[in-house]
């Protein structure tokens, strides 16, 4: 790896490729958005960003990616543990079905899910019975999250719980530790730098997500309203600096997780190693 | 963890019902809305005149972009993983960017450098140049949304094989893309493979972003995932079950690619 900057051939071609690459597909478009949302000038920038509508949509999108990321900690931790310490029939097939909220396109798994959840639908029939509506409220709008970005928190996990040892729940349990205490006093500890960041990758995801959401949604604003429809709504109104407005709160949001995420993950790697 | 056979069977049966509930019975329920009116209904409702542009446009979309980011995927690891220089984790940050930004926010951008009031658009307009609104803005668009999907695969892989054998074919006389051809590829080669399969099933997967840029024509610029929300809002459930039935497939196909290939190339490497 050192000296293959001189024996190698093919830098010159393969990195100027890849920096026009990068430029003019990644970082011009963005440079783009940036500065269009910077022209609009701070007053009109903070009242398009703060205005009632908007305001209330940060607060459905952000509750609701709350509740879906709390429920896939709690059920993408149960799948990863399941997954890496059972042998059972079908783990390998389980394995593989984590990954089909990756493989469905949004879209699909839009109609799906408002299929699944509407008057007469699967799911949407029993819970109306019982006076639960799904449909075109902020609980379905968490659904169709915790459907996408499921795999984030599994797949951060797995590694992770494959290098815990067996053998110090094992020493606890002999020394007399109860199951609830193992897992709180030996598993957790281990596990939580890898359990953050895949709950901050599949959060981040939940923030952005659209396709799937606006089929479930009902889109109604102020109620059922995520900030990607809003910014979506501005673009078909034509009033571009607005939709660029609100496209850089989403931009920044995500920029802010990434860089969260990351340091996460450094943290998690440093974690194992020094074990 | 010394739970017992009791506590093992509850996570157990816990993980069970819920992904049965959570992610089995959506994509069941695709596939049984799309099926129910017998394979018949199925087939006529894909031959719509609408729907089956929307598939070719989705095709022809695919088959420009999974090339270009193929391509670009191999130049950006090439780059990356067997040479240092400064500003390489940058660039690695700025490749990965895509996958952390929401596709309605990339199509907002694309916007501002190819639409009639963008950076390009009086340029555009004045030689007559359609980007936005037809057919190059879908493929730009979803360049962009899969751009790291090929990369991020190779990345890891070659940076694992080190360039040992690559600097002994160089020593030996091997020019540039012999040593490519010859002795990187047949290692990265199942790896490229499952980067491309990837980003295939993405680009025609693309909602967000393409929504944006496309424009939404009937029968012109929708594509597959458009049609279907078309579809679904004119309340053709039948015909947008059974263009989703499509995706569906795709996706179950893909699965299938990546069990295979994850045989091959080791759980690290295709497992992300």
């Amino acid at each position: 790896m050192k000296d293959g900057g001189r024996v190698l051939p093919g830098l010159r071609l393969s990195l100027g490729l890849t920096l026009f690459y990068a430029g003019l597909i990644i970082c011009l478009p963005l440079a783009m958005l940036i500065i269009v949302g910077a022209r609009l000038g701070p007053a009109e920038y903070w009242a398009v960003v703060s205005s009632p509508r908007a305001v209330a949509s940060y607060r459905v999108t952000l509750l609701s990616a709350f509740a879906a990321t709390a429920f896939n900690a709690v059920y993408g931790f149960l799948l990863a543990w399941a997954l890496v310490r059972y042998e059972f029939p079908g783990r390998r097939l389980l394995d593989a079905i984590v990954d089909l909220p990756f493989a469905l396109p949004t879209a699909v798994a839009g109609i799906a899910l408002s299929g699944l959840f509407a008057k007469n639908g699967w799911f949407g029939a029993p819970l109306g019975a019982i006076g639960i509506k799904v449909a075109y409220t902020p609980l379905g709008i968490a659904i169709a999250m915790a459907f996408t970005s499921l795999p984030f928190v599994v797949r951060t996990l797995q590694p992770v719980l494959e290098e815990l040892d067996g053998a110090i729940e094992e020493a606890a349990a002999t020394l007399g530790a109860r199951p609830l205490q193992i897992f709180r006093r030996v598993v957790l500890p281990v596990v939580v730098p890898a359990l953050l960041a895949g709950v901050s990758l599949a959060f981040a995801r939940s923030l952005g997500e659209f396709g799937a959401v606006i089929f479930i949604a009902g889109n109604q604003p102020f109620v059922s309203e995520i900030t990607a429809l809003v910014a979506y709504i501005r673009v078909e109104e034509y009033d571009y600096p607005a939709a660029a407005a609100i496209a850089t709160v989403m931009l920044a949001t995500a920029f802010v997780l990434l860089v969260a995420i990351n340091a996460l993950q450094a943290y998690a790697r440093r974690h194992e190693a020094l074990r | 963890m010394k739970g017992g056979a009791g506590g093992r069977r509850l996570v157990l049966a816990i993980v069970l019902v819920l992904t049965l509930f959570v992610v089995i019975a959506p994509v069941s329920v695709v596939l049984v809305e799309g099926l129910s009116r017998g394979v018949g209904a199925f087939f006529g409702a894909l031959g719509e005149e609408d729907t089956l542009a929307a598939i070719r446009l989705s095709i022809v979309t695919a088959l420009v972009v999974v090339p270009i980011n193929t391509l670009f995927g191999i130049a950006a690891a090439w780059s990356i993983a067997k040479f240092t220089f400064p500003g390489r984790k940058l660039l690695l940050s700025v490749i990965e960017l895509p996958f952390s930004v929401s596709p309605i926010v990339a199509g907002i951008a694309y916007l501002f450098v190819y639409g009639g009031q963008g950076l390009l658009g009086p340029f555009l307009e004045e030689h007559d140049i359609k980007i936005m609104f037809a057919l190059p803005g879908i493929i730009l668009a979803s360049t962009f949304v899969t751009a790291p999907f090929v990369a991020r695969e190779l990345i890891p892989l070659m940076q694992l094989q080190g360039n040992d054998d690559e600097e002994a074919a160089a020593t030996l006389g091997a020019r540039g893309f012999q040593i490519f051809r010859r002795v990187t590829l047949p290692n990265i080669r199942w790896g490229l493979v499952y980067g491309i399969i990837l980003c295939n099933a993405r680009v025609l997967g693309e909602f967000g972003a393409v929504s944006i840029v496309s424009g939404t024509i009937r029968g012109e610029t929708n594509t597959l995932p458009l049609q279907i929300e078309l579809l679904y809002h004119d309340y053709n459930t039948a015909g947008a079950f059974a263009a989703a039935s499509v995706l569906t497939l795709v996706a179950l196909l893909t699965l299938a690619a990546k069990v295979a290939l994850e045989a091959k190339v080791g759980r690290g490497q295709a497992g992300r």
